[in-house]
């Protein structure tokens, strides 16, 4: 059987969208896949040694809140200072709770099963991002190095 | 009572932890033998089922019991 394989693009930066680059790649590792991810623009915070990741529901209709609020709590209050922190705070505890990995292992397990981390070089240089910031072993490149795997990949997802 | 050769508990875990976990045990395993997996996530049963048909690890027994997902599967 020859390898599969996955690439995947990860382009968003908060703790909710944090979870499907990595969730899928994981595990595509241990069903075989040979599997890279391309972290480019707000996605670079998920390679960042100290994840910081919020979640908002400011223009989220679709975030499920405690007690129902999604369906009566005004919009405009969730743009409420502190609104932020409490919900970022409520979503980690119910991961927690719930059995779900954080961030860090399941990043960690990618790289355990080897797999490539890969840098946008372009918006590190354009957010003049800190690479010493990011975690070991993150290769940096541009989008013809993406393609390059990309092009031969079973599998390729834009997240 | 031995019919596995090693355990691995997953209670407790979700998606897709107990999965990981199994393939980092199994890599450990000699091929043939049989690990025990004892899950609670009730999505972990199509889960096995497909990481078994794509591994070609075989799972040989999948069953619950008292709210518990047990699994065996022999390492290919």
């Amino acid at each position: 059987m020859e390898e599969k394989k996955l690439a995947i693009i990860a382009t968003k930066g908060s703790l909710d969208w944090a979870y499907p680059p990595f969730i899928l790649a994981s595990t595509a590792a241990a069903l075989g896949y040979e599997t890279e991810i391309f972290f480019t623009f707000y996605g670079l915070q998920l390679l960042k040694k100290d994840l910081d990741l919020k979640v908002t529901p400011l223009g989220n209709p679709g975030m499920p809140m405690p007690m129902g609020m999604e369906k009566w709590f005004p919009t405009l209050l969730t743009a409420l200072p502190g609104m932020e922190a409490m919900m970022t705070s409520m979503m980690k505890k119910k991961m927690a709770s719930k059995g779900v990995a954080s961030l860090e292992e399941l990043r960690e397990l990618c790289q355990e099963a080897e797999v490539r981390l890969i840098a946008c070089q372009m918006t590190v240089d354009l957010f003049d991002m800190d690479s010493s910031a990011f975690i070991d072993g993150v290769e940096y490149a541009g989008a013809a190095r993406f393609f390059e795997f990309a092009g031969e990949s079973d599998i390729c997802l834009y997240i | 009572m031995a019919d596995f050769d090693e355990e691995l508990d997953a209670s407790g875990l979700n998606c897709p932890l107990p999965i990981l976990r199994a393939k980092k045990t199994l890599v450990g395993m000699e091929s043939g033998k049989i690990l025990h997996i004892i899950a609670t996530d009730p999505g972990s049963v199509k889960d096995f089922e497909a990481f078994a048909r794509q591994t070609g690890n075989e799972l040989i027994e999948s069953k619950e019991e008292g709210g518990k997902f047990l699994f065996l599967i022999k390492k290919s």
